[in-house]
């Protein structure tokens, strides 16, 4: 019923999202974001609206691979690129490896920037290995290749990602672990044992 | 029928061991469905319209334009708006905050006090109609300004009396070698939880089902069930997952006005409030200013000791912030005179934020006492041994377990407190100057009365249900353990539900009350199930149910002081070009009672301490005067720290327990927060040698500071 304000106009455009390698079509109201897209629309809940304005990073999903905030993205400027959301990134019912670190070593406490923060993760994972510097990165020439993966680094690439309850310490545990590096502060006197996917 | 057998030799026991949490699949797959995320069919969507002014009068609102909106449904506002009942008591036995009473007359005693909710078939049509809708009003001069002096201050109890005196307070301090005498500041703080708030309200055969982010079904069915003149019984509240609360997360101004539209319209509404909304519309700490005085003799023994607090509240609402109220279990003193006081301001409504009054009282106070030790020629740590009180210092009430001293002890072992060089700005590595800090802290541990129903299945499985909240502090899982423990089997067997007004009256989660309030119930009955079931009698299809209600229990609690203790450490650097200083470690030892999950407990403790760097260096909610609202209101004006703020943190424990509670549980929500400000004020002083009073800790007051020193 409601749809039906919604066809192609002046103010409304039916677009297709290729969203976890999945396509949709919908006509959405030209002021729809991208998050709210994937949250009202398309019922893909598992990306978090936090501020809504591009601060907290609860929003993040991977643009053609690369980290974005959804809330800055409008749905209509989304079309014709990859949108890999929290939902798509498992394989199946194996979990991804920044996952699967996140639960065994309790990277969050409520779970509402987690989302945000695995994506980010993936992000960051895939731009160290190809040789992105961060603001922490001592030596940025291009032959220098890319730096150790150490805590100060995930913590410097993953400052976008806000967690209020305080998580930071799991968090670069998990991120370190997927990344198979060995963090250089970890602590893991609770990790419950087996279940990690460290390489 | 099928007989259960109890393998009770068998049972090992699932509480103080790591668990992942149970519902972390779901967190780490989006599939965790928030309050704002479950479906409803025919949804609307309303969004609130907030004053532009401090203080006045609503003279018209021009909805008329609005309403002709596309897709707008409704605009509800003090002319039309459902009546509501204010006059009762809540469940924590405060009056409800008028900021949730919405549109019930046309004042507006604060900026960003909501004046409309505008309901469309999309939140796109809401949105752009409430900003649209025009508000008249009638302009009157406020007052935002909050500080020391301020003539309308009066002493006020809020959840503990206002003001205690025992001795001669100028006598002990004439005759005190040593004194200090300091005002210390903190802002206002917000909690910001992750997860905006958010509901969606709805009626379904007569009864009120409202889908919900809060820190207590029992709590918001109270609150609801009373402003809409309702029976409890006809309200439902469920909140499966609560993306973080800090203590903002009771009723407030969205689902009420949720429950209005979905009134009016009869279809279900959902109001989210936006990040910016949070300013004015979730609670907040109050500023405080506090003056503390301090007498001793040059051994340390403190003669003297007066803690005196400023905080703001509302004009229509009482909310105090009980800072002054830890020095009345930390320190004994011959004379001991403490105060907390509030003034009425044009603002919004302060309410509970993690530790409230322990969190910024814990700050004024333990720098104090590390300026005392600094006179006295006496280390910090060694200071407070010196002035551990054998009874409650102001309720002469004996101490159920008091294991400050052993937190002590273990936190300066594993710091290496024993190394430190107590003169301050000796340590330097390049510009930097490095420092260390300590402080003392302590958190109340009480249990507040619960239902829950454990039920045994015939397949050997049980369920467990009580109206708890897990908010992020691991709950869920904590209970399942509890609840394992109890009915002697493997947590796998166990299922918790939670998050339901419909599972029966219970705790919140605040006051880091709840994980023990509830265990307390789900203990008592699974263990009545267990002896049900050890008679051998067979379990029906539907299972055999038992119920529980601590009422009496809690109620015949004998009184003592109840409370956790904890000693925290940090290491900062601090660059005098720039003015930054950036937490290097931090080491927090704690005695708070049996720890159910140390996987949980450990993240959920570190999170309090990194709440405490935040408090001493990033946070502050800047008001301006003129306007009275906020100046960047939003999380790029007002900094939480973040992964790179954060350093290696260490969290741990040391043996104590409650010998009263049946898990031995005192609660972990808040203890971690108190005293790390302090903590790392201390160690800006030790870095520096400049006193840092008032927080936070921003690189512009490193530098003024700096430049007024006498040897700058």
């Amino acid at each position: 019923m409601r749809k039906k304000q919604l066809m192609t106009s002046s103010t409304s455009s039916v677009i297709t999202l290729k969203i976890n390698g999945e396509k949709h079509t919908l006509p959405v109201d030209h002021r729809t974001t991208l998050l709210d897209a994937l949250r009202e629309r398309l019922d893909l809940t598992g990306t978090k609206k936090g501020c809504d304005q591009g601060q907290c990073g609860a929003c993040t999903v991977l643009l053609d691979g690369r980290r974005a905030v959804a809330c800055l993205q409008l749905a209509v400027a989304a079309e014709n690129r990859e949108i890999t959301t929290i939902e798509g990134v498992a394989d199946g019912d194996r979990l991804h490896p920044v996952q699967q670190a996140f639960l065994d070593l309790d990277g969050f406490q409520c779970g509402y920037c987690t989302p945000g923060q695995i994506c980010s993760a993936i992000g960051v994972i895939e731009e160290h290995a190809a040789g992105w510097p961060s603001a922490a990165t001592s030596d940025v020439r291009p032959e220098a290749g890319p730096p150790p993966l150490s805590a100060e680094e995930i913590r410097e690439r993953m400052s976008g990602n806000l967690c209020r309850c305080g998580a930071y310490v799991s968090i670069v545990e998990a991120v370190a672990r997927a990344a198979g590096v060995q963090a250089d502060e970890r602590r893991g006197e609770d990790v419950p044992a087996g279940k990690g996917a460290a390489a | 029928m099928t007989t259960l057998t109890t393998a009770t030799t068998l049972h090992t026991p699932a509480v103080g061991t790591a668990h992942t949490r149970i519902e972390g699949r779901d967190k780490v797959t989006g599939a965790a469905r928030y309050a704002g995320e479950v479906p409803f069919a025919d949804l609307a969507h309303g969004w609130l319209v907030l004053s532009t002014v401090a203080r006045g009068r609503i003279r018209d609102l021009d909805t008329e334009s609005v309403l002709a909106m596309p897709g707008v449904l409704a605009v509800l506002e003090h002319r039309n708006a459902p009546r509501l009942t204010t006059d009762y008591t809540s469940l924590l036995g405060m009056r409800p905050d008028p900021t949730c009473a919405v549109f019930q007359h046309d004042r507006v005693p604060h900026l960003g006090w909501p004046v409309a909710l505008v309901v469309a078939e999309t939140s796109e049509q809401a949105r752009e109609a409430a900003e649209t809708l025009v508000v008249h009003y009638e302009q009157e001069p406020h007052d935002v300004g909050f500080g020391a002096g301020h003539p309308d201050a009066y002493a006020a109890d809020g959840h503990m009396p206002a003001v205690t005196e025992k001795g001669d307070l100028d006598a002990e301090l004439a005759a005190a070698a040593v004194v200090v005498d300091a005002e210390y500041t903190t802002p206002e703080e917000h909690h910001h939880p992750m997860e905006p708030h958010a509901a969606t309200a709805r009626w379904d055969g007569g009864r009120l089902e409202v889908t919900d982010s809060n820190q207590g079904a029992t709590w918001v069915v109270g609150e609801l069930a009373n402003l809409f003149s309702l029976d409890p019984a006809a309200v439902r509240v469920r909140s499966e997952h609560v993306g973080g609360g800090f203590g903002s997360k009771g009723v407030r101004a969205h689902q009420v006005a949720a429950v209005m539209a979905a009134t009016v319209l009869q279809r279900p509404v959902r109001v989210v409030l936006t990040r910016r909304q949070m300013f004015s519309l979730a609670g907040y700490r109050s500023p405080t200013v506090q003056h503390v005085r301090l007498g001793a003799d040059t051994d340390g023994h403190l003669r003297a000791l007066a803690h005196r607090s400023l905080s703001q509240t509302a004009t229509g609402y009482e909310f105090v912030e009980s800072s002054a109220g830890v020095a009345r279990v930390m320190y004994d003193a011959d004379a001991h005179h403490t105060a907390n006081r509030v003034v009425r301001l044009d603002v919004p409504s302060p309410t509970f934020m993690r530790a409230p009054g322990e969190a910024p009282g814990s700050f004024a106070l333990e720098a104090a006492l590390d300026e005392l030790a600094e006179k006295c020629g006496i280390d910090p740590i060694e200071l407070r041994l010196r002035n551990e009180p054998d009874r409650g210092p102001v309720s002469g009430l004996p101490f159920a377990g008091r294991n400050l001293a052993a937190c002590l002890r273990e936190g300066a072992r594993r710091f290496g407190w024993g190394e430190r060089d107590p003169r301050p700005g000796r340590r330097r590595e390049g510009r930097l100057l490095l420092g260390t800090g300590m402080a003392a802290a302590s958190f109340p541990a009480g249990a507040m009365p619960s239902t829950a129903s454990a039920t045994a299945h015939p397949d050997g499985t049980f369920t467990v249900r009580i109206s708890a909240a897990d908010i992020g502090t691991g709950a869920r899982t904590a209970l399942t353990l509890v609840a394992a423990d109890a009915l002697r089997t493997s947590p796998e067997r166990v299922r918790v539900r939670i998050g339901d007004s419909d599972f029966g009256p219970a705790m919140i989660a605040g006051g880091s009350m709840g994980t023990r309030s509830w265990a307390w119930a789900i203990r008592v009955a699974a263990g009545e199930l267990r002896e049900r079931l050890a008679l051998g009698t067979g379990i029906p299809p539907e299972g055999i149910t038992v119920r529980s209600d601590t009422t009496e229990a809690i109620g015949a609690l004998a009184a003592a002081e109840r409370h956790s203790y904890g000693a925290q450490f940090a290491e900062v650097a601090v660059d005098p070009g720039t003015g930054e200083v950036r937490v290097r470690r931090m080491l927090g030892v704690f005695a708070a009672g049996r720890i159910v999950n140390p996987l949980t407990a450990r993240n959920q403790l570190r999170g309090g301490m990194i709440w405490g760097i935040s408090m001493a260096l990033h946070e502050e909610a800047v008001r301006d005067r003129v306007s009275g609202g906020h100046v960047g209101a939003d999380l790029a004006g007002y900094h939480v720290a973040t992964h790179a703020d954060v350093p290696r943190i260490e969290a741990d424990w040391i043996e104590d327990t409650d010998p009263d509670d049946p898990v031995g549980i005192k609660g972990i929500g808040e203890i971690g927060i108190v005293g790390a400000a302090a903590a790392v004020a201390n160690a800006v002083w030790h870095a520096t040698g400049v006193r840092h009073r008032s927080l936070p800790i921003r690189p512009d007051r490193i530098l003024a500071a700096a430049a007024e020193a006498p040897d700058a």
